[in-house]
């Protein structure tokens, strides 16, 4: 009697999702392992870092200047309605540094450096230039995935916080040009409101931030298929899902974060 | 052409044996039981259709792929028990020729040529590491174009300078994955006569992974047949095709009237 061998052990969806997640948390786990060992390739790093951070510097300054500006206009009104203009940098400073600071340019980079990472790794990947690194007795994912998720977990809280302070220059000019202020007591007024803990907090959330960008891009390219179709859908995917989780993060960042000024 | 030579085998000396070897993928088998030993200063060509495993064959030798089931033993290690510090050092004594080349893109010739050898020689310097770039693109003749990058150059350019980059790292077995695919006559002749300088300069023992004869027949001792998952026959060429074996045969008259 012929048996019917079972194929799946839920259904085809299930068993690639489970085995998805399965081979992503090793990804991860591999991660952690090898940023420990040598060799580290320091050099490697700060290209990565050069390549992430000085490559994104004209986007993130451009996009912070803009958020900051359309921030005080949309603001500025509601304020008026109670006199309250006076306020407007305090919420401006809360307002970017809490949040748009540091989710603006993560977006960005998810775009910018998580496609262009994917891209690259996949490219790699599909013309058989990791496996060039491999059989020449060069660890590639020590050298491909830890530098470039090192640079970015480094360099991505530099940019957010270059651009919460672009940000909250545009935010003055848009002032400056409706009522006299100076730099200085608009800067002091911003700040006024924010505390250590704000701070500690928007540069936890742009390292983890940093991470999951660095970490996504590599995982969607190193595991790149089927030929120059799978680079575009390692670089989309990367794209997409960084976006994603970011948002999951941020939901999840600000809530441990409340819970720890209640105590 | 440089004719090839035949050179003095030690067949007391094998340096790549391969027991009972299976691999598949999903519902596809792909290699069925293969046994096979290459000897020392020994060239063997493995032919083939597109798609029979030749390449697979070659990727588990280096420990890109793992087998389901047999045994690869190389320069008496055994390839699958190693762990990743044991088959980095094996893999410094095999050189890899990819099909595509697969130079780095992102690096200039030199750069593609020295980045092995820096990483795996900690201790040499920047102008000790150029010098050994240098002196190896000389020898596959390509000594002006060190500062180009790897997309201003030709697709057999491009071979010499992945067998070069292979080659830095003094390799005692060389794979060669389909040399002359996709290559212009004149460049394959070129290729061919690579293959057996490198062999007798360095005397290294190669696996000769193609599907075309005339590379076959001018750079190897051995011609090893595989159809069907299995090596239908491994001997010199003539023996190899003085055959009633119709699938043999109709190989044979492919290539022929290529």
């Amino acid at each position: 009697m012929n048996k019917k061998v079972r194929k799946y052990v839920f259904s085809k969806v299930l068993d690639e999702y489970f085995s998805g997640n399965h081979k992503a948390y090793r990804f991860i786990a591999l991660f952690f392992k090898e940023l420990f060992k040598r060799p580290f390739h320091l050099r490697e790093v700060i290209n990565q870092c050069f390549e992430v951070g000085l490559k994104s510097l004209a986007l993130i300054s451009l996009t912070g200047f803009i958020v900051g500006i359309v921030f005080t206009k949309q603001s500025r009104p509601s304020l008026e309605e109670f006199g309250a203009t006076s306020w407007l940098p305090s919420l401006i400073g809360i307002a970017i540094i809490k949040a748009l600071g540091p989710l603006v340019t993560a977006l960005i980079c998810a775009g910018k450096v998580g496609s262009s990472i994917g891209a690259e790794l996949g490219s790699m990947r599909v013309t058989e230039q990791i496996d060039a690194m491999e059989v020449s007795a060069i660890n590639p994912f020590k050298y491909l995935v830890v530098t470039r998720v090192v640079a970015t977990t480094i360099t991505i809280p530099v940019l957010a916080l270059y651009c919460s302070f672009v940000a909250l220059y545009g935010s003055y000019l848009n002032v400056h040009a409706e009522e006299t202020s100076s730099l200085i007591s608009f800067y002091q007024s911003a700040f006024k409101t924010i505390n250590f803990l704000d701070i500690a907090i928007s540069v936890v959330k742009t390292i983890v931030y940093g991470f999951t960008i660095g970490i996504v891009g590599c995982y969607k390219g190193f595991n790149a298929t089927q030929g120059t179709r799978g680079v575009g859908k390692a670089a989309n995917q990367a794209v997409v899902l960084a976006m994603f989780l970011i948002f999951i993060e941020e939901v999840i960042i600000v809530q441990i974060a409340n819970w720890i000024r209640y105590f | 052409m440089q004719i090839f030579k035949p050179h003095v085998i030690n067949k007391e000396e094998s340096v790549i044996s391969i027991t009972g070897l299976y691999k598949s993928f999903d519902d596809l088998d792909v290699l069925k039981g293969i046994d096979f030993n290459l000897y020392k200063a020994e060239n063997v060509a493995v032919l083939g259709k597109s798609g029979s495993g030749k390449s697979v064959l070659i990727k588990i030798i280096v420990g890109l792929l793992k087998p389901d089931r047999g045994e690869v033993v190389v320069l008496g290690k055994h390839v699958n028990q190693l762990n990743r510090k044991e088959l980095d050092d094996l893999r410094l004594h095999i050189g890899f020729s990819f099909q595509n080349s697969a130079l780095y893109d992102s690096m200039n010739v030199l750069q593609n040529l020295t980045f092995p050898l820096t990483m795996n020689r900690k201790n040499l310097t920047k102008s000790e590491a150029n010098d050994a770039a240098e002196e190896i693109l000389d020898s596959v003749g390509l000594k002006d174009k060190l500062n180009q990058m790897p997309s201003d150059l030709s697709g057999g350019q491009r071979k010499r300078i992945g067998i070069a980059r292979t080659l830095i790292l003094k390799p005692q077995i060389m794979l060669y994955d389909e040399p002359t695919s996709g290559l212009d006559p004149v460049t394959s002749t070129e290729i061919i006569e690579l293959i057996n300088e490198v062999q007798q300069k360095y005397n290294t023992s190669s696996i000769i992974i193609t599907h075309d004869l005339t590379c076959a027949k001018n750079t190897s001792n051995r011609i090893a047949m595989l159809l069907d998952g299995r090596f239908l026959k491994i001997g010199k060429f003539d023996e190899v095709f003085d055959t009633d074996d119709e699938q043999v045969k109709g190989f044979f008259n492919y290539n022929f009237i290529q």
